[in-house]
């Protein structure tokens, strides 16, 4: 499988309630919380679009965008 | 479609607790309906009353929000009357299994086309915490200080034994896996259900010192395993994750066409 | 000839009014004395093209003809007794997200399991409270198969006209009795069809917004339309709201799109009632004994007659007051303890001359049960 390179990741802040699962599971410490306790991407150079924020959001806020567009499968 | 386009995304933020797996469970559904390519007009999601029963407001389905432990009665009445329709039917385990256990098991025993999700936290969230008939043995909820000596249901046997023909179970952590499984449950010809174990660190992490949401996920890791794994044959006590059961039987909808066919003596 | 004549129970006489007004889902449970009615449609329904289900209790029947009248189906539960009791928490769902449906209801005899094999009209309150909460509801009645037919024709209509739960008060007389029954020619009752909307794809639908005739035009799910429904205080899409204003405007339009209607809703027919002295306020099976007793009388030259009801719900309470206004003494001939006398004495002039003659022993009430009463009222003793 070709590997996928970030184009975006998108967080959204206003839906984002801070728990920190994506925080605890991103393989490469993308994540990370900011003052108001809401996710941000503070590396997203390390990001390796395994989407496992996406699809552990419990708030639906993250969007993985990469540049290939869908695919990206990694799971443990 | 993006995951977004399947939301009612002016009720967003939803109403759910920071780090509430219902909304992974969602999450994992609406990929499952967008990786099958299914019509949004084509979907009912019927739910019943609790936490998970707010499920259906934020999906941008045909959205059924009714009483409680009765979502499977309804979803039968919608799919027999309009078999055409994908029947989604998520709930939680009061709903599922204590108020609407009769339903759960005739909706099995029928193998009426409707998949229906557990999303299972072992608790009744949305009244603030009291055990259900999932929590087990020795849990602590505002109904039970003393602990619990209520013994729980496995859902899994239960949908098995009374009809279920497809019956997988994952958690949260395992979010691609429980995709993967609800596009399979969503695809079977028949009854299905998934359980999810769902964490719900508001109530039942804090009250059995579980942690934080991020640690209630870590503990779904390590407290289940694949069926068939090695870790599970090693350590019988895991709970077992995996499609249970995955067969053909005569569909409710399609044997009342049969039905009809016999009545008008071929007539049709 | 056509044959249109039939000699069947009441029950089967529900059945076929409800196959002319359309009826293609049914979702019931075994319950005596309405069964014949889940009997005869298990049979009849999958023939007609409809959809006959039996499911696992009278919640879940209840449940199942919601989901089916979502989806564009006219539908109709049958039960007794315990069952209507099980059904009371989904009809007021129906009430809440206006869903037409039609729940028959053959009475006997309660509380609890009660005389299941006998006659009684004890539910009447129970149809009009028997769920939570403030709501409007209408049940209709009726006292022979002719009329069964046609009101259960009527339930259908009313059903969809004000998409509202319609309750069906038969008894266990009438249910088990047989006499004869002629099926009107097709076209002969109007029948009143789900009324769609013609908002279209793309355009913003309000399922929740009445028209200004009042009546809520429907989307079937499946359709181009997707929107919400639930139990509880909704929007004008159908998304659960608590804002006061929402809250008590919805609460009003379930409550006055029926108590505002009574005279369209209403039903009633008068037996020998011009100048009587003596009016009799009856319903359902005890009705056939009070019209046997005034047709004797009037023989006789007794100014006697019958205001026979065929909806009890909303209450015709104008009508009563104005039919009675000219009575010597009212007679309430039911089977209960006086559960339609209550609204009568609350409705005429001059409570204190309305009486009642009932049985609540499981036996039909006789002419002449009523008959040692009106002596008594009559002054000419026992």
């Amino acid at each position: 499988m070709a590997k996928q390179k970030l184009k975006e990741l998108v967080i959204n802040g206003d839906w984002c309630k801070g728990c920190g699962i994506c925080i605890k599971f991103c393989p490469t410490q993308v994540l990370e919380l900011d003052r108001q306790d809401r996710c941000i991407a503070v590396r997203p150079e390390d990001c390796i679009c395994c989407k496992m924020c996406e699809l552990r959001c419990p708030d639906l806020a993250i969007e993985v965008i990469t540049e290939k567009g869908e695919g990206g499968d990694h799971e443990k | 479609m993006a995951i977004k386009d399947y939301l009612r995304q002016r009720f967003f933020p939803h109403i759910w607790c920071p780090g509430c797996g219902h909304g992974i469970v969602l999450s994992s559904l609406l990929h499952a309906v967008e990786e099958l390519g299914l019509a949004k007009n084509d979907i009912v999601m019927t739910s019943g009353i609790g936490c998970s029963a707010r499920i259906s407001g934020y999906v941008d389905f045909h959205s059924l929000h009714t009483l409680h432990g009765r979502a499977l009665a309804f979803a039968t009445g919608v799919k027999l009357a309009k078999p055409a329709l994908n029947l989604l039917v998520p709930m939680g385990d009061g709903d599922a299994l204590a108020i609407g256990g009769n339903h759960f098991i005739h909706a099995a025993r029928r193998n009426i086309n409707i998949t229906a999700i557990v999303m299972n936290n072992r608790i009744y969230g949305m009244t603030g915490g009291q055990f259900s008939p999932l929590s087990g043995c020795g849990k602590r909820a505002t109904t039970a200080p003393f602990l619990t000596i209520d013994q729980e249901f496995d859902v899994v046997k239960l949908a098995k034994a009374a009809g279920a023909s497809f019956v997988a179970r994952s958690t949260t952590y395992h979010a691609k896996e429980s995709t993967l499984y609800l596009k399979k449950a969503i695809m079977h010809k028949g009854f299905s259900v998934v359980e999810i174990l769902s964490q719900c660190p508001t109530h039942y992490g804090r009250k059995n010192k579980e942690g934080d949401a991020p640690d209630m996920l870590e503990l779904y890791k390590d407290t289940t395993a694949k069926l068939g794994s090695k870790a599970l044959e090693k350590n019988p006590d895991l709970i077992p994750r995996g499609i249970f059961v995955e067969e053909e039987r005569g569909e409710y909808c399609e044997e009342y066409d049969k039905l009809v066919d016999k009545a008008m003596g071929g007539a049709r | 000839m056509k044959n249109n004549i039939r000699f069947v129970q009441g029950n089967e006489a529900c059945v076929e009014g409800a196959l002319y007004a359309g009826l293609n889902f049914y979702a019931g449970y075994p319950i005596t004395p309405s069964t014949e009615i889940a009997e005869s449609l298990s049979g009849r329904l999958p023939r007609a093209g409809g959809k006959f289900i039996q499911m696992e209790d009278e919640i879940a029947s209840m449940c199942a003809i919601i989901g089916a009248s979502l989806t564009g189906k006219k539908v109709m539960t049958a039960t007794s007794g315990p069952g209507f009791s099980l059904k009371q928490e989904a009809i007021g769902y129906a009430c809440m997200a206006e869903i037409p449906c039609v729940i028959a209801n053959v009475q006997r005899g309660g509380p609890s399991t009660g005389n299941p094999t006998h006659v009684s009209q004890g539910d009447v309150n129970q149809a009009r409270w028997g769920t939570h909460g403030d709501h409007g509801i209408i049940a209709l009645t009726a006292s022979n198969h002719q009329d069964v037919f046609a009101i259960t024709v009527d339930a259908f209509n009313l059903a969809e006209t004000y998409r509202t739960p319609v309750i069906l008060l038969l008894d266990e007389a009438i249910g088990h009795m047989r006499e004869k029954l002629v099926i009107p020619e097709e076209g002969a009752l109007p029948i009143v069809d789900r009324l769609r909307t013609s908002v279209g794809k793309g355009v913003d639908y309000h399922p929740y917004l009445p028209r200004e005739d009042g009546r809520l035009p429907m989307s079937d799910f499946g359709d181009v339309h997707r929107y919400n429904v639930t139990g509880l205080f909704h929007d004008m899409w159908g998304f659960p709201s608590n804002n006061p204003r929402v809250v008590n405007e919805l609460l009003h339009h379930i409550v006055d799109k029926i108590e505002n209607n009574v005279h369209s809703i209403t039903r009633h027919k008068e037996h020998f009632l011009e100048d009587a002295d003596y009016v009799m306020v009856s319903y359902g099976s005890s009705a056939r004994s009070a019209i046997h007793l005034a047709k004797n009388r009037r023989k006789r030259g007794e100014k006697i007659g019958v205001l026979e009801l065929q909806s009890i719900w909303p209450f015709p309470t104008a009508m009563i007051r104005e039919k009675c206004s000219g009575a010597k003494a009212v007679i309430v001939v039911e089977m209960n303890m006086g559960q339609v006398l209550a609204q009568v004495k609350s409705a005429v002039d001059h409570p204190e001359n309305v009486f009642l003659a009932n049985r609540i022993d499981g036996e039909l009430i006789t002419p002449t049960d009523i008959k040692q009463l009106l002596r008594v009222i009559q002054g000419r003793g026992v």
